[in-house]
């Protein structure tokens, strides 16, 4: 174990027997779950390679409740750890020894449908797909489609931030929200937004998006829904080189077109898509673009051949257009299994998520097949080209001494490598715990003490999600007294945690 | 009244530094075109006009970035030149606050944010900022966000400094995505309805699959159109094929609510759209001015309300399919901000006063009032930036 998370604090443990009894005066039974075996399915997110056991699983089915919560919490100076489907890639929502884990799973209810409005509020527990699905029938969606939308909830998606294969035309999740409510630690609570389309004075709203979960519990959520296209068609083109499909992949956005989609996939990926279930894909392409135009008919009739030319012009190998709506899933299908295609060539993969400037892209990729050669591993490429987001996947043993060690090694390298040609750690899969020790590679110590200023504003006592995001933990008072000159910081030898 | 004007980063941070060491209030300029919105602020000049210059732009990768200092409308040219904008359709001011037009910096735009009638489709000047560099209250240089499409690394501090006044921080470089500009656009009019009707026409085309890029409502009379009836605005922008297109299905789906239809070919529309973008329905009245955001559905409400309490409104209209009403009275010293302000919290939304004289907008509340949790809380978010109270002291509300 390489991650190092804030020691248990004796004090918290030594009084669990008074927070249980404090906590099942105030909530129904079925929503505390104490006994180990049940809080042991509680113990990681979707990045399971750390774990740990949470002092209680809280699951409140009222905003009462969780205001109720989050003031005791503040009052008996417990940690709380947010959790919404706990999908996190990152170890957003990986539990506390000495925290509350609370639960927003029961929240699962969509509360109300505005076609007039282009709107819905919904529960912070509701399925990302859940709610596209119940306005399908009105020919409406909800845009942001993470790979996980059959299980991750809203209101994680707002914690993240999250992404999908759509977010080049349609935005993040930060685009297609209107308002939230958050309980903030100590039990208050704020609503931001609305129905109306803009906010006033500080953009809270936008602030919370993205903020993994340490700032405050959304309890509810007002999304923008989006009348859907009426026609959709992909196109499947393949390349003799990675390089070839980048090019191709700049030249659609030179020319002017957002395509609804515009994804890439390498040949180990694309190799392991169709062991995993075949679905017409070109065995002799190094890589495979798919691209996605959506729109009216005569637009998408029209863009079809502008982007065929475009490939044909960057050396496609395979041109192949979708002539119905079954072919165009199609093309998507393999993508779509990718993650656990590969995970069955693996057997494990570490997924990085960095994002880079697109036309770094050929450069990129030379530098991650070196350093994959240095650490003796192999990475499949699977990337969000159209907006330079990367997900390299690190395959390892875990069953072999030192891999996890060298994966994660590899991992840091790539990263670094993103930085360093003008690009981030994190793409959509947020901080976590995972490169929470990486943000120096981005920030300096100036920049990230003004973030923790912004957290103290929300949470003064460091109780909500801490050991998340930040490399180092410091006291609120120490950071509203603490001067940063030129990047030096008047305690550079602190411990971490 | 001295002026200070620092020729780079490191000296803007050296002045807000020396400014917290004796506690003296600034206050941020570019070119001075906005510095009559919001309460007037108190404080020294602090003028980052020297901060110019386009520092990155790569057509390809959809990514600009200039010093807080630059003209905006210089940086309009350079994105026109290669068919790109800032998709949110940026307002300028200026008309509707009695100076030129085209005056203002684009650190001036961050700090006012919003966005213009594509703020329907494309969102607004927050949906478009991917990061800053900036010289906090605290006098401390801070980087955040940066330059690619895609980023969740750290806390996205680009949503709080857009729309903040330069209460937080003195930017110094921003980076916005640029998009491609469509290749034509046409707008199609609904003359002739009532105003609940014609709103309700703005809505029923929002939620089409036609993709308006603009939804406003031009009560009778009201510029740029003048026009002796009602007129619902609709825009469609892309490649000409699919604006063609559209605009018949367009024109079908509306057909039964009676009316006539009118189409504004290009230059017609580009026009329409920009005086609507800069408020020319009530920037031409002598008067105050309100912005006010609301549910779309709930815009008529809010004028058949205001109607209802006989409010003195010289002049109206509406964009964003009615959820952007601006709304134009007869002066009075407290601006009818109760009678406004009710109306508005009954539906949900805020009212922003934006012209109206310097003691005017002292003595009233510009900004809607907050709940009183939600009040501390930004009041606490400003603290972690300026805990001085530096930075344009007084500038959103009386107490900071």
């Amino acid at each position: 174990m390489t991650l190092l998370m804030p020691a248990p604090e004796p004090e918290i443990l030594s009084r669990r027997d008074e927070l249980l009894a404090r906590l099942r005066a105030m909530l129904p039974a079925q929503s505390v779950i104490a006994d180990e075996t049940a809080r042991r399915a509680y113990d990681c997110d979707a990045f399971t390679m750390y774990r740990a056991l949470p002092l209680v699983v809280v699951l409140p089915e009222t905003v009462a409740q969780v205001r109720a919560i989050m003031a005791l919490a503040q009052e008996m100076n417990v940690k709380i750890v947010p959790r919404g489907a706990g999908t996190s890639l990152s170890g957003g929502s990986m539990p506390l020894e000495d925290g509350i884990l609370l639960g927003m799973s029961k929240f699962n209810r969509i509360l109300e449908i505005d076609y007039e409005n282009r709107c819905a509020r919904v529960q912070p527990g509701v399925q990302n797909l859940a709610i596209s699905r119940a306005v399908e029938a009105e020919g409406f969606y909800y845009a942001p489609d993470p790979s996980s939308q059959i299980a991750c909830s809203i209101g994680g998606n707002v914690a993240e931030n999250a992404g999908g294969v759509h977010c080049l035309k349609y935005g993040l999740t930060t685009n297609n929200i209107l308002g939230l409510e958050v309980v903030l630690m100590g039990g208050e609570i704020v609503r931001l937004g609305g129905k109306h389309l803009d906010g006033e004075l500080y953009d809270l709203m936008g602030l919370m998006t993205g903020s993994e979960g340490l700032l405050g519990v959304v309890t509810e959520v007002t999304v923008r829904i989006l009348r859907k296209p009426p026609v959709a068609r992909g196109l499947l083109l393949g390349f003799a080189s990675v390089e070839a499909g980048a090019r191709c992949v700049g030249a659609i956005i030179a020319r002017g077109i957002i395509p609804g989609g515009l994804e890439m996939m390498d040949r180990a990926t694309v190799d392991a898509v169709e062991r995993f279930q075949p679905c017409g894909y070109p065995s002799d392409a190094a890589a495979l673009v798919i691209v996605e135009l959506d729109g009216t008919a005569a637009e998408v009739d029209s863009l079809v051949g502008v982007v065929e030319q475009i490939a044909f012009a960057s050396g496609a190998t395979t041109t192949k257009v979708s002539t119905s709506e079954a072919e165009r899933l199609q093309f998507w299908a393999g993508r779509k299994n990718a993650f656990p295609a590969v995970s069955c060539i693996g057997p494990d993969y570490l997924c990085m998520d960095g994002t880079i400037p697109r036309g770094k892209l050929p450069e990129v990729l030379i530098g991650m097949e070196a350093l994959a050669k240095k650490h003796g591993l192999r990475v499949a490429n699977v990337f969000h080209a159209g907006d330079g987001n990367l997900h390299p996947l690190i395959l390892y043993d875990a069953s072999i001494d030192g891999d996890i060690a060298r994966a994660e090694a590899l991992g840091v390298d790539i990263l670094r490598l993103c930085v360093a040609v003008g690009g981030v750690l994190t793409g959509e899969h947020g901080v976590g715990v995972e490169k929470r020790d990486l943000m120096g590679e981005m920030f300096n110590e100036v920049d990230l003490a003004q973030q923790m200023r912004v957290k103290c504003a929300f949470d003064p006592a460091g109780r909500l999600n801490p050991g998340k995001v930040f490399p180092t933990l410091r006291r609120c008072a120490e950071m509203g007294m603490m001067h940063v000159v030129a990047g030096a910081m008047p305690f550079p030898d602190l411990p971490r945690f | 009244m001295t002026r200070l004007a620092p020729r780079d980063e490191a000296e803007l941070a050296e002045a807000i530094r020396a400014a917290n060491a004796d506690d003296r209030p600034l206050t941020l300029t570019g070119f001075g075109s906005k510095t009559r919105l919001g309460r007037p602020a108190t404080g020294e000049e602090l003028s980052l006009a020297a901060l110019e210059g386009v520092t990155l732009y790569e057509p390809e990768e959809l990514v600009l970035s200039a010093r807080a200092g630059t003209p905006l409308a210089k940086i309009e040219a350079l994105l026109e030149a290669h068919d790109q904008h800032l998709a949110f359709e940026p307002m300028d001011y200026g008309p509707l606050l009695g100076l030129g037009s085209g005056e203002g910096s684009i650190g001036g735009l961050v700090a006012v944010g919003g966005g213009g009638p594509r703020r329907v489709k494309a969102g607004a000047l927050r949906d478009h900022l991917l990061g800053f560099r900036c010289v906090t209250g605290r006098g401390e240089i801070v980087k955040s966000g940066g330059r690619v499409m895609k980023n969740v690394t750290g806390y996205d501090l680009s949503k709080l400094v857009a729309g903040s006044y330069g209460t937080l921080a003195a930017l110094t470089e921003v980076t916005f995505k640029a998009l491609p500009r469509p290749e034509t656009e046409q707008t199609l009019l609904l003359t002739g309805l009532g105003e609940e009707a014609g709103a309700a026409a703005l809505r029923q085309a929002s939620g089409s699959p036609y993709e308006p890029s603009g939804l406003a409502l031009l009560p009778e009379l009201a510029a740029p159109l003048l026009l002796a009836v009602n007129a619902a605005a609709i825009r469609l922008e892309g490649p000409t094929i699919s604006v063609a297109r559209r605009l018949d299905d367009l024109r079908a789906l509306l057909a039964e609510r009676g009316g006539a239809f009118e189409t504004l070919a290009q230059a017609e529309s580009a026009a329409l759209w920009r005086a609507l973008r800069d408020a020319a329905p009530v920037a031409g009245q002598p008067g105050q001015a309100w912005r006010v955001s609301v549910a779309p559905s709930d815009g008529y409400a809010l004028v058949a309300a205001l109607r209802e309490a006989e409010a003195p409104l010289l002049a109206h209209f509406y964009d964003w399919a009615g959820g952007l009403v601006w709304l134009c009275f007869e002066p009075a010293p407290e601006a009818h901000a109760a009678l406004l302000r009710t109306a508005v919290g009954r539906l949900g939304g805020h009212a922003t006063l934006i012209r109206a004289s310097a003691e005017v907008r002292a003595a009233v509340d510009v900004f809607q009032p907050q709940a009183r949790a939600l009040a501390a809380l930004t009041r606490r978010v400003k603290e972690s930036f300026d805990p001085a109270h530096i930075l344009e002291r007084g500038r959103l509300r009386a107490e900071f």
